[in-house]
């Protein structure tokens, strides 16, 4: 909310992509053209620097987790801060879906991250700013589906 | 969940080396998802170049894709495939095969399965992907299923990615779920919602209300999520829902004060996200209008006051509260209570805040200039700060208090930092505000061409061309004092001579061509103190540099042209011109012979280059007139009158179709020749004349003059029309613009500005410096009030006031609408490009075009073109009387006497008083025609007047009951004409006319297609004792439909310019009608036409054919001859006027 997010990316310290998310259409190679510059600027930051960046015409929001980067592009009369807040929504959000999250859990299990991040932010925008609420539809539909399984555990052609 | 991937770790030696594509339907699917991608990530991660990560990738794909298209791949395989192709996808490789098994999966798949196909969906496809459309019946299918898992499943890929055409195949079903039970249904419905206003707003219009509803939802979710919804709509339209804002600081009044759900609580704040989204709302709602922003200010307050927290999410509510406070219509305690905030975040030892301090501040700093001033301290502090983007924020904000006294310091700061930087949005973004405060506050010569070389030097070919235009034309243009110009110029020529000398300096193009330029206007300035062959040989070996370009090679070669013309012969220019002879580049070799032909004849160059000259005025002939007297001459050859290309090619097609019955040849020759000068042959018959020329043995001689005429157009039509046009709107801008800006100026007092040069920064008294620098900067805030602030009323002088200023800025205010509005053929408009300079390839056409001439043929045409004549002398057009004044003399020859308007009906020959027809009061002060009988019988009688109103021709029809008994269900109806066009239908019904009595009725007619003169048949029936038909007749010719249309002499070129079809013709004037100003007269009056202007024998005139095709005429007298020039975007319009002009020509 109160912020457009045209695309959201976590990286890991070593410039490995970890997650991508883009809310704006673009072509493949923009996407990788962006994705380059990005991680190479924000990496070459130091830890002290401010966590907005200018970039080209947007705003970059980044924060580090641990070796995680969280990296959001938002339109420049955005509000920064927030933006801050939502990454660490979601970071909040991750940490309690898979219990004190690490890194290898999100590379292990990232289409279990896009499910969260889809739950939180949709189109750009916050979707759900209650932690209970996401979480809760989340297991839902982790819920119905666990048992089909162990019951139905037959191929379907 | 963590324990999976633990697991995961210890099972991978064993699942290392399993790529085995499709490991079969049945039991080994088992091999969970998470292991199979757990062995791709681990052998990635082991290996060590990005080479074999590619290789093993490629591998791993080619096995996904044989797998994907096995027929027997199980649906619970194709998912684990998917999250494999997802990663592939992440790494940067191409897996386009997949997409459409992820729609497959969508749709076939149970929930686990069909969760990852629609993940799958929504990050390998765009919006705009073709292979959406196959997921629509699977969303549709889906939004009804009963399942909450699945519709949420549609739902959210909906509001993500969604083809527009078939959102119509969802709504319904999407508005059903407003309703539905479930309030995470309806918040993703509302979602869905908002994405379809933002692809397709016209999609939703009719659900608005039911946006209201979501608006008053009772879960807090679904109500935040028609916000997003409500902030778009009030960002495009914030007067529409005022009457909401009320609604909006009651939900925000419950937000603050904590009733909603603590789930929504943010550590401890409440839902901070719905606070911030409400606070936009309110500050788009409030602003500019005191009332509504009335309502908020309680609401403001409060939440200023509760955000007392010290966490980032009280700092960003506080944030958008202060920006909403500052958006607002203003009041004084809150605005205060906004500053004090301002002063936390800008004081703030932590960097996130006091960047956005900064942001804040220079939000503010325009109507509150005493905040910078209370934190000028933390701003130096900031200036030298060693992350870039706190540096970037706080010149942004010292750009906005820049004035005449610290400009040096902070043009500085601004250069230093863009040293630095190497990213080109930042380079061109501060390089175009360095130039924009460098024009205004300048505050001397050399510092502003010093800045300027930095500007180029930097900015490069990066930056606006705009720039390198601006600065150009300043210098040409100069300002009010001549002395000061010149000086402004010679230091310019210095400082570029003194850059070139280095020898292995670099230069962008840009910059080249602006020395280059300066160089060739200006270098006489320094001639007395400098050898012109020193400047011409360092311009010399510019063109020999490899990182040249062609086209800056063009701007050198103009400007040595130009140096060359003031200068006797020189080795330098025998050298250039011997060594490009025979270059490779033909353009280059074009340059060196023209300027061989210069240098033979310098009388002749100097004559086409004078001395600076950049700003005359130049006359053109666009009418070519100088080449009449050739014109007539292959006329009377026998030539056959030119056809513009169009015509020709269209009376070829037309031949092509159908059988020519005409016999060829004969003595078409003559008869075409004496119409040539007589004029007296309609356009059908012109236009006969050439179908047959065409097929005559006059064929070659035809083609020989139309290409010549071509080729003289080529050159002189287009581009070589554009200098001249440029040089003469630029004079007239600055006429007008003289005045105004000579009344700033004159208010404007000098100021010593020398305190602001001395910036030195010495490390050992750092303290002082700050202060010092404070005081350079700052300078001007204290004193002034805050109006010198805005820029607008500033104290100090303004060095480079262009005379041009205001009409520049209204020009540059109607740039974009000429660009929108123009159609394409308006393209080439001279204006649109000279004054907006936006286009850096026309400007630089435009002054090559001076200089570079392909051949000589032409430069004498160019002299002849420079007849030194300005507009303004010769401006007669005032002297014309309107033909508004004297209507009487309209249509004289339509055999319809015409009345003044402003006259009294007078006594029309008519036996019966009563019937007389008279116009109402309204109409009758248009220009209209007397009432003329058209038919009448012993009952009834119809009278006709045309009104000639602006926008369209009026019948008006009197239709007079004679008898003695009333007339009942009179019809007067008009027959189809394939020309004309009656607006309001064909019949008009009379219920009843009483016995002598008199009933009118209007008409108005549009012509549909182009004609002299049509007739326009009708009838008149009644039922007395027998049914009764009268009929009539109506004569309409072309002038019935020709209106004036008033433009400026700049728009007639525009247009002149966009119109293909031209018609040209010479018509012999009677001795009577004398000079060009009584024959044009002749003409305003007879057919309407406007005259836009004349000089000296030539006369601009323009009308339009209703409802709105404008035809231009030129007219230029010579040697007893109207020689008429006619252009139209009409093709048959030209012709057909033409033959009008020609008539009244010859009845006077």
């Amino acid at each position: 909310m109160s912020v457009h997010m045209q695309f959201m990316l976590l990286f890991s310290r070593q410039g490995k992509l970890r997650l991508q998310k883009w809310y704006v259409p673009l072509s493949d190679k923009e996407k990788k053209k962006i994705t380059r510059e990005l991680v190479q600027t924000v990496l070459a930051r130091k830890p002290k620097m401010c966590s907005f960046l200018e970039w080209r015409d947007l705003k970059i929001v980044y924060k580090r987790y641990a070796s995680l980067y969280f990296c959001c592009a938002i339109e420049d009369q955005d509000n920064e801060l927030i933006t801050l807040e939502i990454i660490h929504r979601y970071v909040e959000l991750l940490d309690k879906y898979f219990g004190s999250v690490c890194e290898l859990d999100i590379i292990f299990n990232f289409e279990k991250a896009y499910f969260i991040l889809d739950e939180f932010l949709l189109g750009g925008e916050v979707q759900e700013t209650s932690k209970k609420n996401v979480l809760k539809a989340i297991e839902q539909a982790d819920l119905l589906q666990e048992p089909r399984h162990e019951y139905f555990n037959v191929p379907v052609y | 969940m963590s324990d999976v991937v633990e697991r995961t770790l210890s099972a991978l030696p064993g699942l290392l080396g399993q790529h085995e594509p499709g490991a079969g339907p049945g039991g080994p699917g088992r091999a969970s998802a998470t292991s199979r991608l757990g062995g791709l990530i681990r052998s990635i991660t082991a290996l060590s170049s990005k080479h074999e990560e590619e290789k093993l990738i490629q591998q791993e794909l080619t096995n996904l894709k044989a797998t994907v298209s096995a027929p027997a791949t199980t649906l619970r395989l194709m998912k684990e495939c998917m999250v494999r192709l997802i990663y592939c996808e992440m790494l940067g490789y191409e897996s386009s095969f997949g997409y459409i098994h992820a729609i497959k999966l969508a749709q076939q798949g149970n929930l686990l399965e069909k969760r990852v196909g629609y993940l799958a969906v929504s990050l390998f496809l765009h919006e705009n992907h073709e292979l959406l459309l196959l997921l629509v019946n699977t969303v549709v299918k889906d939004l009804q299923s009963t399942n909450l898992v699945e519709v949420c499943m549609a739902l959210t890929v909906v509001s993500q990615i969604f083809p527009r055409e078939m959102i119509p195949a969802v709504l319904p079903l999407i508005e059903d779920k407003l309703q539905h039970s479930k309030e995470i249904i309806r918040r993703k419905a509302v979602q869905a919602l908002y994405k379809f206003y933002l692809i397709a707003p016209n999609q939703v219009q009719h659900i608005h209300d039911k946006f209201r509803k979501a608006l008053c939802d009772r879960d807090v979710g679904v109500m935040a999520a028609s916000l997003h919804i409500y902030l778009q709509m009030i960002k495009e339209n914030s007067s529409g829902y005022k009457d909401l804002t009320e609604s909006f600081v009651t939900i925000l009044k419950q937000v603050v004060g904590g009733k909603l759900p603590i789930d929504f609580n943010y550590h401890s704040v409440p839902a901070p996200w719905l606070q911030i989204q409400l606070l936009r709302i309110l500050g788009l709602l409030g602003k500019d209008d005191p009332r509504t922003s009335e309502l908020m200010y309680d609401v403001l307050d409060e939440s200023l006051r509760r955000a007392e927290i010290n966490h980032n999410i009280t700092y960003a509510i506080l944030f958008e509260c202060v920006q909403t406070i500052y958006t607002i219509h203003p009041k004084p305690d809150l605005l205060e209570k906004a500053a004090k905030c301002i002063g936390k975040f800008v004081l703030s030892p932590k960097i996130n805040l006091k960047y956005l301090g900064l942001k804040a501040l220079t939000y503010v700093i325009q109507q509150d200039p005493n905040l910078a001033l209370q934190h000028q301290m933390t701003i130096i502090e900031c200036l030298d700060h060693p992350d870039p983007i706190i540096k970037r924020e706080t010149l942004e904000l010292l750009y906005r208090i820049t004035n005449g006294q610290n400009v040096t310091v902070i043009v500085q700061k601004m250069l230093d930092y863009l040293k630095q930087s190497k990213e080109e949005y930042t380079i061109i973004n501060l390089v175009s505000k360095i130039a924009e405060l460098a024009e205004k506050y300048a505050p001397a010569n050399e510092w502003f061409i010093q800045t300027m070389n930095a500007v180029f030097s930097i900015g490069g070919d990066v930056m606006h061309p705009d720039i390198p235009n601006n600065f150009l034309r300043l210098l040409a243009e100069g300002f009010d004092d001549e002395k000061e110009d010149e000086q402004l110029r010679l230091y310019a020529v210095q400082s570029y001579l003194g850059l070139l000398e280095e020898e292995d300096a670099i230069y962008p193009q840009k910059f080249l061509q602006v020395m280059s330029w300066v160089l060739g206007e200006y270098s006489y300035l320094i001639n007395h103190e400098g050898d012109p062959e020193v400047i011409m040989t360092r311009l010399h070996k510019l063109l020999k540099k490899t990182f040249v370009t062609s086209e800056t090679k063009a701007w050198i070669m103009a400007a040595i042209t130009k140096i060359a013309s003031l200068n006797r012969g020189s080795k330098t220019i025998d050298k250039l011109i011997q060594e490009f002879s025979t270059s490779l580049d033909t353009c280059m070799r074009q340059y060196a012979f023209e300027l061989k032909h210069l240098c033979e004849d310098k009388d002749l160059m100097k004559n086409l280059l004078p001395r600076d000259a950049s700003c005359n005025d130049m006359v053109v002939d666009a009418s070519l007139s100088f080449l009449d007297g050739f014109v007539a001459e292959g006329l009377s050859r026998g030539a056959a009158p030119y056809k513009p290309h169009h015509q020709r090619q269209e009376e070829k097609l037309s031949q092509e179709k159908a059988l020519n019955f005409e016999p060829y040849g004969l003595s078409l020759s003559s008869s075409m020749s004496s119409s040539g000068f007589t004029g007296r042959q309609s356009p059908t018959g012109l236009s006969l004349g050439s179908d047959m020329s065409g097929n005559s043995t006059e064929m070659g001689q035809k083609e020989m003059s139309s290409l010549k005429l071509d080729g003289v157009k080529k050159l002189w039509g287009k581009d070589g029309y554009l200098p001249k046009k440029e040089s003469k709107t630029g004079k007239e801008d600055k006429l007008e613009a003289v005045p105004p800006g000579s009344t700033l100026g004159g208010n404007m007092v000098d100021h010593p500005l020398s305190e602001a040069d001395q910036e030195v920064v010495s490390p050992s008294e750092e303290e002082k410096e700050k202060q010092r620098l404070a005081s350079t900067l700052f300078v001007g805030l204290a004193s002034d009030s805050a109006v010198s602030l805005m820029g607008k009323a500033d104290t100090t002088t303004q060095k480079f006031k262009r005379k041009s200023k205001i009409s520049e800025t209204q020009n540059s205010e109607e740039a974009p609408s000429i660009q929108h509005d123009a159609t394409l053929s308006f393209r080439p408009l001279p204006e649109a490009q000279s004054n907006d300079n936006e286009n850096i390839q026309s400007t630089e056409h435009v002054r090559l075009r001076k200089s570079s001439l392909s051949s000589s043929e032409v430069l004498e045409a160019s002299i002849s073109f420079k007849r030194p004549q300005s507009l303004t002398e010769a401006r007669l057009d005032a002297k014309l009387p309107d033909y508004r004044l004297s209507p009487s003399s309209l249509f004289a020859d339509n055999n319809i006497e015409v009345f003044q308007p402003s006259q009294v009906i007078p006594s029309v020959v008519a036996s019966k008083a009563s019937l007389i027809p008279s116009l109402s009061e309204e109409l009758a002060n248009n220009p209209h025609s007397e009432a003329v009988e058209l038919c009448s019988c012993d009952t009834l009688a119809v009278n006709l007047c045309k009104v000639w109103t602006d926008d369209c021709l009026l019948l008006v029809l009197f239709v007079a009951n004679r008898s003695s008994s009333a007339l009942k269900n009179v019809n007067l109806v008009f027959e189809n004409s394939e020309h004309f066009k009656i607006v309001e239908g064909l019949s008009y019904h009379f219920p009843v006319i009483k016995a002598q009595s008199l009933e009118s009725c209007q008409k108005s007619v549009q012509m549909e297609k182009n004609c002299m003169q049509e007739i326009l048949v009708g009838s008149l029936n009644y039922h007395l004792e027998m049914e009764t038909g009268l009929e009539f007749s109506v004569t309409l010719s072309l002038t019935d439909f020709i209106r004036p249309m008033k433009i400026t002499t700049e728009d007639f070129g525009k247009l002149w310019l966009s119109f293909s079809n031209d018609v040209k013709q010479n018509v012999k004037m009677s001795p009577s009608q004398g000079s060009l100003s009584i024959a044009l007269n002749t003409l305003q009056q007879k057919l309407k036409l406007h005259v836009v202007d004349i000089v000296g024998n030539e006369g601009l005139v323009a009308c339009q054919l209703l409802p709105s095709v404008p035809c231009l005429l030129h007219c230029r007298t010579h040697a007893g001859m109207l020689a008429l020039w006619l252009r139209s975007p009409c093709s048959a319009l030209p012709d057909s006027l033409l033959y009008q002009c020609q008539k009244v020509m010859e009845e006077t």
